[in-house]
Formats: structure tokens, C-alpha cells, sequence
């Protein structure tokens, strides 16, 4: 057990260090895929045999950013069954300065699509007629379930809530 | 299966709405308050006998959205404080949980950005549960009555965060303008994306 913590440690270590000589060129990251609310609302319907999360953030948003990680270990652990996507409401100007440095610092591997629209009484009631636009958010649906969470997640309370869904599929 | 589909939609709307419905509404009456200004001196509705209403704006100095409101939040002050319909700004984050929220930090903001309004502290969180705000920026227009002031709009500041030049609709002045004319606010609430208040 002691070895392959300090395994771990090693590698979490390895990591850090190749993402700082990483983040030294973004340009060669994948762009960003951008979209208005109407290249967004497809993701909100998806109709594949999956269970899907949709979670709204930013990354100057702190509670948005706490939570991030377990929507990312809710990913990996559900590979099969679960689709998440990330959708960033950051701001055009620090899309090249913040965004894309934050994913690659936290390394993340779930899907991230970024919502560029102004005109946010248009849309919002599109996600949820509840949603008075506060973030964090999250949407969980699937083929038989959905449902709107105006609220933070710990990696337990997201497990058990995806798991109402996991048995209705 | 559709009907079910819908009537299942049906019993979860009736269901959502029933529990998730707090603050106030269109029609409302607004509570008064009394919380300390960046002066130090108090401020409660009241102090405005003249006022024929009120722009309660709950912001913050931290809030990304806020910042991008700051100066269209002055420039309603100034428009319309002259016109009986002050901005009164209230700060309703926790200042623990976000330190740059302080009543100092809120000083200093307020005097680099050459502030007119009030900018208030929500102190022990009583007052933005009250009014159902959820995030900042999050506007309440308010007229006076004889029986005190009633919520007549609730939500956003414009339909445009990044650019006030490319600003279609001003809800606020749109609803203040039909407030002056005695006329019915055409968009009574608006969402808007904002920092959730922190507790």
C-alpha cells in the first residue's frame, strides 16, 4: 500500500511538471468549441442511451471550480453509461488567458463546450424555467428522467443522484 | 407513453415551483431595511421621503458579472436618483466566505469607481432572502405607494452583460420609463447569469 502511494505521489508529481512545460504553448491545445445557445441545446437533448450531465461554469466562478472535479471523477468512473459536458460561460477575453489554461493545468479530459451569448433572458428559461441564472448549475437526463439542480455537488451526493438515474435507464 | 411523458413534466413543474418558490413576486410588498453604507452611517428606504421608487441592485465587488455592471449600475444612479428612483446597491455575500466583499474592499470600489449610490451590506444575510435574490447582479425595481414600496420588476440590468454599446432593451430603464408614464412594464422579469450569493 505505502508504495503505491508514494507511486501516486510520484506521479501526481510527474504530472505537475509536464503540465507547466504544457501550459507554456496553448496554441497548440485544440480550440475551444464556442457555440450561441442554439449550438448548445442540442447538448441539452441528446437522445442516446446514455445518462447525460450537463453542468453550467466558469472558471472564476469558486464553487463552480470546487465541484469541478467530481463531475470529472463522475466521468471516469462512468465511462459506459455517462456522458458529461462541461459547458464554461467564461468570458470571450479570457478564453485564450483562463479557460484554456485551466484545462490544461487540471488536465481534464471531460467534454467542454463553451456558451457565448449575450442575450441571456433568451436562453436561460430554455435550461430550466426554475433557473434564475445563478451558477453553478446541473442538468442530469436521460431517456426516461430530468431533472435541474440549482445547487453545489461533493462527488458522494453526485454519485447517489446519478444513480436514480442509472436505474430508471 | 408521451402523455405520461407530460403528465409526469406536469407533476414535477407543479412540484418544483411549489418548493422552490421563495422572495418575492410581481405585486409584492418590499420590505424596508436598515443596513450600514461605506460611510458608516445607516440607510433604510425610508431616509428617501421623496423617492417615487427604488433600484435595489444586489452586487458585489467579486463577481466577474458584477464588475461588468459596475459603471451601467452608476450611470442608472445618475439618470434616474434625479428623477426619484434611486439605485440602492446591497452587498449580500457572506464577507468569510469572500473576503474581497468586505465593508473596506466595498469602500475602496466604490471610491476608485466614483460610486453615487448607497452600496450597502447585507449584514447576517437577512435581507437578500427576503427579496429571493439568488446572485449578483440582481435587480428589484420597487414604487412607492401609500402602503409602501411594491416590487413591479425583478431580474436582470440589460439584455447585453459584454457590451453595454450593443444593448437592445434596458429592462430597468424600460420598466422605470413605463413606471414615470403610468403605463404597464412590458418585461416584468428577466434571468440573467450571475455569481450565486455566498453563504
Amino acid at each position: 500500500m505505502k508504495y503505491v502511494l508514494m507511486f501516486l505521489v510520484f506521479l501526481s508529481f510527474s504530472c505537475k511538471s509536464e503540465v507547466k512545460t504544457k501550459v507554456k504553448d496553448l496554441t497548440l491545445l485544440p480550440p475551444l468549441e464556442i457555440y450561441d445557445f442554439s449550438g448548445i441545446e442540442p447538448y441539452l437533448n441528446l437522445e442516446g442511451s446514455k445518462t447525460y450531465i450537463i453542468n453550467f461554469w466558469a472558471t472564476w466562478c469558486a464553487p463552480c471550480v470546487k465541484e469541478l472535479p467530481h463531475f470529472e471523477s463522475i466521468q471516469q468512473a462512468y465511462k459506459k453509461d455517462v456522458e458529461v459536458i462541461l459547458v464554461s460561460l467564461d468570458f470571450p477575453a479570457q478564453y485564450e488567458t483562463k479557460l484554456k489554461p485551466f484545462i490544461e493545468t487540471h488536465q481534464l479530459k471531460t467534454k467542454v463546450i463553451v456558451l457565448d451569448d449575450p442575450d441571456m433572458n433568451s436562453w436561460i428559461p430554455k435550461v430550466d424555467l426554475n433557473w434564475s441564472g445563478a451558477i453553478p448549475v446541473t442538468l442530469i437526463y436521460n431517456s426516461s428522467k430530468r431533472s435541474f439542480y440549482n445547487r453545489t455537488f461533493t462527488y458522494n451526493e453526485l454519485d447517489s443522484e446519478l444513480k436514480n438515474f442509472l436505474t430508471t435507464n | 407513453m408521451n402523455i405520461l411523458y407530460s403528465l409526469l413534466l406536469f407533476i414535477s413543474f407543479l412540484f418544483t415551483n411549489s418548493t422552490t418558490y421563495q422572495g418575492y413576486d410581481i405585486g409584492d410588498l418590499a420590505t424596508d431595511f436598515k443596513l450600514e453604507n461605506i460611510d458608516g452611517k445607516f440607510v433604510s428606504l425610508s431616509d428617501f421621503k421623496d423617492a417615487k421608487g427604488f433600484i435595489v441592485v444586489f452586487t458585489c465587488n467579486t463577481c466577474p458579472y458584477a464588475v461588468l455592471y459596475e459603471d451601467r449600475i452608476e450611470a442608472l444612479n445618475k439618470k434616474y436618483a434625479i428623477q426619484g428612483y434611486p439605485v440602492i446597491a446591497i452587498m449580500p455575500n457572506n464577507v468569510e466566505t469572500k473576503p474581497g466583499d468586505s465593508m473596506e474592499s466595498m469602500r475602496k470600489r466604490a471610491l476608485s469607481k466614483g460610486f453615487t449610490f448607497p452600496y450597502l451590506m447585507d449584514v447576517g444575510q437577512k435581507i437578500y432572502p427576503l427579496y429571493g435574490a439568488t446572485k449578483t447582479p440582481h435587480v428589484y425595481v420597487l414604487e412607492s405607494t401609500s402602503s409602501g414600496p411594491i416590487v413591479r420588476y425583478i431580474g436582470g440590468i440589460d439584455d447585453n452583460y459584454k457590451d453595454a454599446s450593443l444593448v437592445k432593451t434596458n429592462y430597468v430603464e424600460e420598466a422605470i420609463e413605463s413606471l414615470k408614464n403610468g403605463v404597464a412594464i412590458k418585461q416584468t422579469k428577466t434571468k440573467a447569469i450571475g455569481c450565486s450569493i455566498k453563504l
